[in-house]
């Protein structure tokens, strides 16, 4: 039975092409409410994962349940509860901002609720993403961000009840990164949306994921939250210290044993005493090369 | 119900908003007037000169009627369909409940405005700047407006099928000019050859020509046509054939074009698109 805390359930999730093995079997649940990052490098399924659950592809075997429906036999009224933010690049290049938001918020009208008004209207969403200045603009007038922006205000025009975002940075400057990372927190806090994103981008998984699945070779190889993920994954510490204008580091497990016996050695001269964890980029390289190891070695095995 | 009306208005909405968008530019204006003025100046400038005993513009006028709607249904559709499968345009629809109808709405609102326009941008002109030219009587009227939309009807799904099995919009270009011209040619809408190939009655395109002809030209130039009188009962039934075909055909083939669309092609048509631009 699907949870009605669940938002999306995928149980032993295949993809195949051929012999190329893209899914081997991919297990995750998502909790309503839940902002979750699906990392991994290019090619690792990420962006199949995510078609597959958007209903844009079809799988080779497991079962997935994305708001109780399995989205291969997904009809239009499921369709008006996802949301989806797309990259665009030409389409509707010639029509204004907001002409072309109000009308793809039209579509919406007939799947509206008491608890989930459809649609979300053009004006505040406009101003949610802060396009209200560009409403009467082109859209091939937008620079890239903001134009993502609207790709934004668009998978968001239903009000959807999970939203899906595919790489929705990659090409950015950090000044519109940052902008549309305050977008995203601003939709899980504020209308509780439950949020799939996909990327590549270590410290944009870390900022904003309430937990995030690490996907290489095809399978989920770590799940929990950046902390949890760097304290498990990594026992890494480094500790720093200056001494006589010197900079000195230390890496290894032991870093508390470590301090204090430098404290005790040299109980003066000693200053910027710094401890650091390992950061989720070396966790994620670890995690990763570890995998990469592992499968090479399974390959050389078998053959 | 509710939202099945609400489809139908956003596609026509959609339609007639796509429809107004190009020709409100300048260069979109340029490239809608280019066609029509340039085909009116050519039958301005026969309209004197004498064949068959009817002006030769006159002759040439239902050629030129079926060549538009011909190049509209056929290379058009195509196109645009490719066009809109590769730059994401038919991924933003599919990502909408009810998007992909409304879009197939919008299409067939587009095409029906731009073949009309297309139709009357040549048709009235020639009308004025050539009195007499055109002596056409209400059953002729008749003729012209059935033979339009069945032949139009015929056409257009022939278009939308190379659109959506076509992998880019250079290849649904190029496989919709190639039967586009062996049509227009073998089907003797430029010239009334008695001597065509009997093959060439298969097409539609030919009747189309045929219709046209019987609808705009004098009683007395059937004799010119294939069996020597005009046929009207021959041109409704092959239309109405290639329209079925066409109208059953098709459907099935967009909805596995739009089962098939999805971020990853979008992606290969940028890197595509990127590349060679």
């Amino acid at each position: 039975m699907p949870n009605k805390d669940t938002a999306i359930e995928v149980t032993g999730l295949q993809m195949r092409y051929g012999d190329h093995v893209v899914l081997d079997g991919v297990d995750f649940a998502l909790r309503r409410g839940e902002v979750l990052v699906l990392l991994g490098p290019n090619g690792a399924g990420k962006t199949t994962i995510i078609e597959i659950l958007e209903g844009f592809r079809a799988r080779s075997g497991g079962s997935v349940s994305v708001l109780g429906i399995d989205p291969e036999q997904a009809d239009e009224a499921w369709r008006a509860r996802v949301g989806i933010v797309l990259q665009s690049w030409r389409d509707h290049s010639a029509w204004q901002v907001r002409e072309l938001l109000s009308h793809f918020g039209k579509y919406f009208g007939p799947y509206s609720t008491v608890e989930r008004p459809r649609p979300i209207g053009t004006d505040e969403l406009l101003h949610l993403v802060g396009l209200t200045d560009q409403a009467h603009k082109k859209v091939r007038d937008l620079s890239g961000g903001l134009r993502r922006r609207l790709d934004v205000a668009i998978g968001l025009v239903g009000n959807p009840e999970l939203l899906f975002l595919d790489e929705p940075t990659v090409g950015f400057d950090p000044k519109a990164r940052r902008e549309l990372h305050d977008v995203i927190h601003r939709l899980a806090d504020m209308q509780g949306t439950t949020i799939l994103l996909s990327t590549h981008d270590l410290d944009e998984a870390e900022k904003l994921s309430d937990r995030i699945l690490i996907l290489a070779g095809g399978k989920i190889v770590a799940d929990g939250s950046a902390d949890q993920l760097t304290k498990e994954f990594s026992n890494q510490t480094e500790v720093i210290w200056t001494q006589d204008n010197q900079r000195h580091v230390h890496a290894g497990s032991d870093a508390t044993t470590f301090a204090r016996k430098l404290l005790a050695q040299h109980p003066e001269g000693i200053s910027n005493l710094e401890i650091r964890h390992a950061s989720l980029e070396d966790t994620y390289m670890n995690i990763v090369q570890t995998h990469e190891a592992n499968s090479k070695a399974q390959k050389g095995d078998t053959q | 119900m509710k939202s099945l009306r609400n489809v139908i208005g956003l596609g026509l909405a959609r339609g007639w908003t796509e429809f107004w968008i190009p020709i409100l530019t300048w260069q979109g204006l340029l490239g809608a007037l280019f066609a029509p003025v340039s085909l009116v100046a050519i039958l301005w400038f026969f309209r004197e000169r004498q064949s068959e005993g009817v002006s030769l513009a006159l002759l040439m006028l239902p050629g030129f009627l079926s060549f538009q709607l011909a190049q509209e249904g056929l290379v058009g559709v195509a196109q645009k369909l490719a066009l809109d499968r590769e730059d994401g345009t038919l991924l933003r629809a599919k990502a909408l409940p009810q998007g992909m109808l409304a879009y197939l709405i919008a299409r067939v609102v587009v095409i029906v405005l731009s073949a009309l326009m297309n139709l009357m941008l040549v048709l009235i002109p020639v009308l004025f700047i050539a009195p007499g030219l055109v002596t056409i009587d209400g059953t002729g009227f008749i003729t012209l407006a059935w033979v339009f939309a069945l032949a139009f009807l015929a056409i257009t799904p022939i278009g939308a099928v190379i659109g959506a099995i076509m992998k880019s919009p250079a290849a649904a270009l190029g496989l919709s000019l190639l039967p586009m011209g062996a049509l227009v040619l073998a089907s003797g809408i430029f010239y009334p050859l008695a001597a065509l190939p009997v093959i060439s009655e298969i097409f539609p395109v030919y009747w189309l020509g045929h219709g046209l002809r019987s609808a705009l030209l004098p009683e007395m130039l059937a004799t010119l046509e294939i069996g020597g009188s005009w046929r009207p009962l021959e041109t409704a039934l092959v239309l109405a054939a290639w329209a079925t075909g066409g109208l059953l055909l098709a459907p099935g083939i967009l909805r596995r074009m739009a089962r098939r669309t999805s971020g990853s092609e979008m992606e290969a048509g940028r890197r595509r698109y990127t590349q060679s631009g």
